[in-house]
């Protein structure tokens, strides 16, 4: 599903050049649920943001579904992020100004072709009814708990149908039985299906995925298989 | 989406009131002087009480006489002998009327002067203007030739002088400059900066102290040309230029010997700026409107740059998360470019409220007497382009710089 081949990721300033990632090689396969683990500055969230397509790596290539997207302009890559992954983050990054509908709302109204207004307000309603919040539509990220903020975060995440989700410390932010209720929309999201790949500091948090890549220094260092249950079709 | 990016707009605005105050005063406070501007020149030039059909009318209002080295030259209005000569019998205006520039002149009500401005006019003047008739009618053709003492009035001057409102004079007398007239018509007074038609008494034009019978070029007459639509202005023109090319010449008038005669029929503007430029205003002189007007919104557009860029960090998460979830760059730059318009408009609707407040209270204020300044459809239209025109200036950089923001760094800023 995401192949990342040879990675390599430098950050430049006029003095000095850092080496986030050097020749990360991995695969992500369709209905995964991976953890990236590492110690603080390995590279764990620019390699999810490579995966994402929020960065551009300094070499290597990224494929999405078989098709080489490292060359794609602005706009391909925005329709990709758009039409096949979701993000969750640490800090949330809800728009403040807008309602919970509205934040959830955000990835409908760049699709192209479909989605008029009130099929969108249907849609995201759907998906904060999944995460069971919807009974806060019309309240404000200010007025939410961080696990509500983080449930609204997922409902703008799966509210496009993504086939995958990234999540970065989706729990770092969030006490541990809020973390656990958040990991268990997680896995029930990829009991449904979705391919999930998730950065954590938590090593009891990864130990409930499928598969753990460690990185130490910007390289990969460990790629093991956590639980017997792998997913069909992997 | 566009909702959303309006509600945004106005989260922003209410976010920061200071900001805010400060965004919409620069905005309103442009947009209120252009405003007021732009309908004072409307006042000036446009199409109003009582010459409403102006876009149907030419103005010959001056003559220059120059000698062979353009040394010397004299310059002013027609004398009636030029106009009965040269302008009256021309075949392409539908009408064509005379009228003097305003003299002064001096009437007594118990004891106390009153000094008035007065024109000597033909009757085809009040066929080519729209004056509004409160009481009687104007003088014609009969009352010219056969020399009838008779004047036309505007309502201030019936109030001054009759010290009546709404009892009729038509057919009182009236004495100016110890000269006895009988009123035929009241109309309503037009304001002083229409100098063509305003006045506050009217005589026909050959009363005894007028100086139509003068025999030279210059005088004091102007003629107001009335074509059946603006198309026939080029024909009209011609036929002008025609004839007075064939005014033999040199010739002398009042012991200053000319050999070159121009004068032109104009449309109002052209006459108008004609009184600035000794020559035809050229596009040159519009080019300098314009960048007049760009400098005037220029400079607040661009302190609002200023703010606006300043501030971008301030959004940049929410522009790398509408990024991280499919927004292409050039649908942001959109947003913003619709979020500052939409400021702009706001601050045009307050613009809006004060050029009423501004103008009403010009109006009001008898700067200009009998003024009648207006927000009227070509001037909202002018400034709601200001509006749009002063809301992309400002918005474009912005929007450009927030739209190259890269999607992590934006993330990270918040």
């Amino acid at each position: 599903m995401i192949q990342l081949t040879n990675i390599e990721k430098v950050y430049r300033t006029s003095t000095i050049e850092t080496l986030a990632l050097n020749n990360v090689n991995l695969t992500i396969r369709k209905g995964e649920f991976a953890s990236i683990m590492g110690p603080s500055g390995c590279g764990k969230s620019t390699l999810l943001n490579i995966m994402g397509l929020l960065d551009q790596p300094s070499q290597g290539t990224i494929t999405i579904d078989g098709q080489p997207v490292t060359s794609y302009k602005d706009k391909e890559l925005a329709r990709l992020r758009n039409q096949k992954i979701g993000f969750i983050f640490q800090s949330f990054h809800l728009i403040n100004d807008l309602s919970v509908l509205d934040n959830v709302e955000i990835p409908l109204l760049y699709r192209t072709g479909e989605s008029a207004g009130k099929s969108r307000r249907e849609m995201a309603k759907a998906a904060l009814e999944r995460v069971g919040l919807s009974n806060r539509m019309k309240h404000f990220p200010s007025q939410l708990s961080g696990g509500q903020k983080q449930r609204v975060a997922i409902a703008r995440a799966i509210v496009g149908q993504p086939e995958i989700i990234l999540a970065d410390e989706p729990t770092g932010n969030l006490d541990s039985a809020m973390g656990n209720e958040i990991l268990s929309i997680l896995q029930q999201l990829n009991d449904e299906g979705s391919t999930i790949v998730m950065v954590t500091h938590d090593e009891a948090m990864a130990k409930r995925t499928h598969r753990l890549i460690r990185l130490f220094d910007g390289t990969q260092v460990a790629d093991t298989l956590v639980s017997a249950g792998i997913p069909a079709g992997v | 989406m566009i909702l959303n990016y309006i509600k945004i707009a106005w989260k922003v605005l209410l976010r920061h009131p200071f900001y805010t105050f400060i965004t919409l005063f620069g905005i309103s406070l442009t947009l209120t002087v252009l405003m007021v501007l732009t309908s004072f020149v409307d006042h000036l030039v446009g199409s109003h009480y009582p010459e409403n059909r102006r876009d149907e009318l030419l103005y010959i209002q001056r003559m220059a006489q120059r000698d062979s080295t353009r040394q010397s030259t004299r310059m002013g209005p027609l004398s009636y002998n030029f106009i009965k000569q040269y302008v009256l019998p021309l075949k392409t205006p539908e009408k064509v009327g005379v009228a003097s520039m305003f003299s002064f002149a001096n009437a007594y009500v118990n004891g106390q002067r009153l000094s008035l401005q007065t024109k000597l006019t033909d009757a085809g003047f009040w066929e080519v203007t729209d004056f509004e008739f409160l009481e009687g009618k104007p003088f014609n053709e009969q009352n010219i030739a056969s020399n009838d003492h008779v004047a036309v009035i505007t309502d201030d001057l019936k109030k001054q002088y009759f010290e009546v409102d709404t009892q009729p004079v038509v057919g009182k007398t009236i004495e100016v400059d110890n000269e006895t007239y009988r009123v035929i018509g009241v109309v309503r007074g037009a304001p002083v900066t229409r100098p063509i038609t305003a006045a506050d008494i009217y005589f026909p034009y050959n009363i005894r102290k007028s100086n139509y019978k003068s025999p030279g070029m210059n005088g004091n007459f102007v003629a107001l040309l009335k074509a059946k639509s603006p198309a026939d202005f080029p024909a009209i023109k011609e036929e002008f230029n025609q004839t007075v090319s064939k005014i033999p010449l040199p010739q002398e008038d009042g012991g200053f010997k000319y050999y070159i005669l121009e004068t032109s029929a104009d449309t109002y503007i052209e006459a108008w700026l004609h009184n600035f430029f000794d020559r035809p205003a050229s596009s040159i002189f519009y080019s300098v409107i314009a960048v007049f007007m760009l400098l005037f919104m220029g400079l607040p557009a661009i302190n609002l740059v200023n703010v606006n860029v300043s501030r971008i960090m301030e959004r940049a998460s929410e522009i790398g998360i509408r990024k991280a979830f499919g927004a292409p760059s050039k649908t942001l730059i959109w947003q913003f470019i619709i979020e500052n318009l939409f400021i702009t408009l706001i601050g045009g609707g307050i613009a809006l409220g004060l050029a009423c407040i501004v103008i009403y209270l010009i109006n009001q204020s008898g700067w200009i007497a009998k003024a009648d300044l207006t927000i009227n459809f070509s001037v909202f239209a002018v400034s709601l382009l200001v509006c749009v025109v002063f809301g992309l200036l400002s918005g474009v950089a912005p929007a450009l710089r927030m739209a190259r923001l890269s999607i992590v760094d934006a993330l990270k800023a918040s």
